[in-house]
């Protein structure tokens, strides 16, 4: 397979939401690239009789009553671990748009 | 190696606590200071010793009362530290995950101490379970029991070091491709897969949601299906969680080997096998035939394909199940950050590892649009043609005997400048996570002093068949 440039690999970090140092970025250039390589020997398989699987045991579409239940914590335990609150206990977040 | 006492099989601990023979304090403090007394192979991430001390005084005083605290009274566990639990951090070995504190347990967790169970510490792991060797946590490595100079294998690692040090009577790991199976092979005790959905994964930090499972690292077949029937059963918390079939596994009385069928899978015996682990199973083999079984050797012919077929699904959902990872909700958050998407791209790119980063860039280009015909749903295809040609052999065969791993333990250092080379360490178990099926990894023999797997698997649902099978071929070891 072509190897993946470094802005191949800068375009991925974006969108996964990483920034790269030069180290990290040299790395992973010739490492993706390695396992790219070795996943796409499944690319000559002939699987045209093959439906994709994406859960194993069968079950589909398992529902549940909408209703509230008591799992024994409050709202403020699972906010326990958040960086900013504001006052009224709302997740703060740097500005979007700069 | 330690010379820690080996634990009772844990009916009979829990039976002595409920006794009045033994107290859940003891078994705490006994647990507590061995794991103090093996700090040096660097298996705790964390001790929840307040908490353990306090539950056990409670499961006494309920002993003095004539109450029953249940099959686990008193029992010691260790849980790998992607489990959540109250009374101490859940780190999954991450940086960007130090200092958390969950807010509720696992329900694996909860369902244990329903039991009675105490959990006395978190272990180390390959930081989110990305790894086959320890060497990913963020933290340190841990190191193997039988030589440190050695990993224990992973990603439970710390899991299975600390029951083959004895620290505990048992200890939890999650398996995703063999993490599990793989540091129980490493450090010579038992490691147990389930069918995916037999146990609840709530409460577990979710690496690759289509293949993980919850499992029981132990000293014997027995205590791994006590644990797992303490453990199994459905969850509305986990909506894959699935009705056991059979709700005893506590009951895993060996059976009569005479005309049970066992295949031997042709690509699980590769040519580049050490000697010493082809001749362990060969032996295995002749054992087995000695007591009546009949053993006979098949082809998969697409399970040269699952390694690869793994290492696209699995860094495909990490990469979605990670991106929770963002700085904002919990975990690491870097303050100096501006705007909102800097400080999404500070927080993970100084919180994740380079493992995490990596899987996650993975990931995401095989789920690109352009790309995602071409990986994502080929290995999604592929993971169709395995599960039909494992049906095929299941029809034919009660079990799948292999080994568990390619090598033995490797040293520390040995293969972390070639992650291709790491991956392909769990070239004998990701076909199990890949098909759904439960699989078992017992201690069998050793090589120079290094313990050698055997894997047994068995087709879904047939949980308690595999692990009364894995009774029988436990006792021809021993």
């Amino acid at each position: 397979m072509a190897k993946l440039s470094k802005e191949d690999v800068l375009k991925l970090a974006e969108l996964a939401r990483i920034t790269l140092d030069e180290q990290e970025l040299a790395s992973f250039q010739e490492e993706i690239s390695e396992v790219l390589s070795y996943v796409e020997q499944l690319q000559g398989v002939d699987l045209s009789q093959q439906a994709p699987t994406s859960q194993v045991t069968g079950l589909e579409n398992v529902m549940r009553e909408d209703v509230i239940k008591d799992y024994g914590y409050s709202r403020d335990d699972v906010l326990s671990n958040t960086p900013e609150l504001t006052k009224a206990g709302y997740i703060k977040v740097k500005r979007v748009l700069s | 190696m330690s010379q820690n006492k080996e634990w009772k099989p844990i009916s009979e601990i829990a039976r002595a606590v409920v006794a009045g023979d033994d107290s859940a304090v003891t078994l705490v403090k006994d647990s507590l200071a061995r794991i103090e007394d093996q700090a040096d192979y660097n298996i705790v991430i964390q001790s929840c010793d307040e908490r353990a001390l306090a539950r056990a005084e409670q499961i006494d005083e309920a002993v003095k009362r004539g109450e029953n605290p249940g099959r686990l009274a008193g029992v010691p566990f260790i849980a790998k530290d992607n489990f959540l639990t109250l009374g101490s951090e859940t780190t999954a070995a991450s940086n960007i995950l130090r200092g958390f504190k969950a807010p509720y347990q696992a329900t694996a967790i909860e369902r244990l101490e329903a039991e009675g169970a105490i959990c006395v510490a978190k272990a180390n792991l390959d930081a989110f379970a990305h790894g086959s060797s320890t060497e990913n946590s963020d933290f340190f490595t841990t190191k193997n029991p039988h030589d440190p100079t050695r990993v224990p294998g992973g990603s439970s690692g710390g899991s299975a070091a600390a029951v083959a040090l004895s620290l505990v009577p048992f200890a939890l790991g999650t398996d995703t491709g063999g993490s599990i199976r793989l540091p129980a092979a490493f450090c010579g005790v038992v490691g147990y897969k389930p069918t995916y959905g037999l146990v609840s994964r709530s409460g577990v930090i979710a690496m690759a949601s289509s293949t993980d499972v919850i499992g029981p690292i132990t000293q014997s077949v027995a205590d791994a299906g006590l644990v797992l029937d303490c453990m199994a059963g459905v969850d509305s918390r986990d909506s894959t969680t699935l009705e056991p079939v059979e709700h005893d596994y506590a009951e895993v009385d060996a059976v009569d080997l005479t005309g049970k069928k066992i295949a031997i899978i042709k690509e699980l015996m590769p040519s580049s096998l050490p000697d010493s682990i082809r001749d362990n199973i060969n032996s295995v083999v002749e054992k087995l035939k000695k007591k009546g079984a009949i053993v006979e050797e098949v082809s998969v012919s697409s399970l040269s394909l699952a390694l690869a077929c793994y290492y696209i699904i699995v860094p495909a959902e990490i990469s979605s199940n990670l991106s929770r990872y963002d700085g904002q909700r919990y975990g690491y958050s870097d303050s100096s950050a501006t705007s909102l998407l800097d400080s999404y791209k500070m927080s993970r790119s100084k919180g994740l590892g380079k493992e995490a980063k990596r899987r996650i860039m993975i990931g995401t280009y095989v789920l690109t649009s352009g790309y995602y015909d071409a990986y994502y749903r080929q290995a999604q295809q592929v993971r169709t043609k395995l599960i039909s040609e494992f049906a095929d052999i299941f029809k034919k065969y009660d079990a799948i005997l292999s080994p568990t791993a390619p090598s033995t333990a490797f040293k520390i250092g040995e293969h972390t400048q070639d992650p291709l080379e790491m991956y392909l360490t769990d070239v004998m178990t990701v076909a199990a996570n890949l098909t759904g099926i439960p699989a078992i990894s017992l201690p069998s023999g050793s090589d120079n002093g290094l313990p050698i797997g055997l894997q047994l698997m068995a087709k879904q649902h047939a949980d308690i068949d595999l692990l009364r099978l894995a009774n029988s071929v436990e006792e021809l070891l021993s």
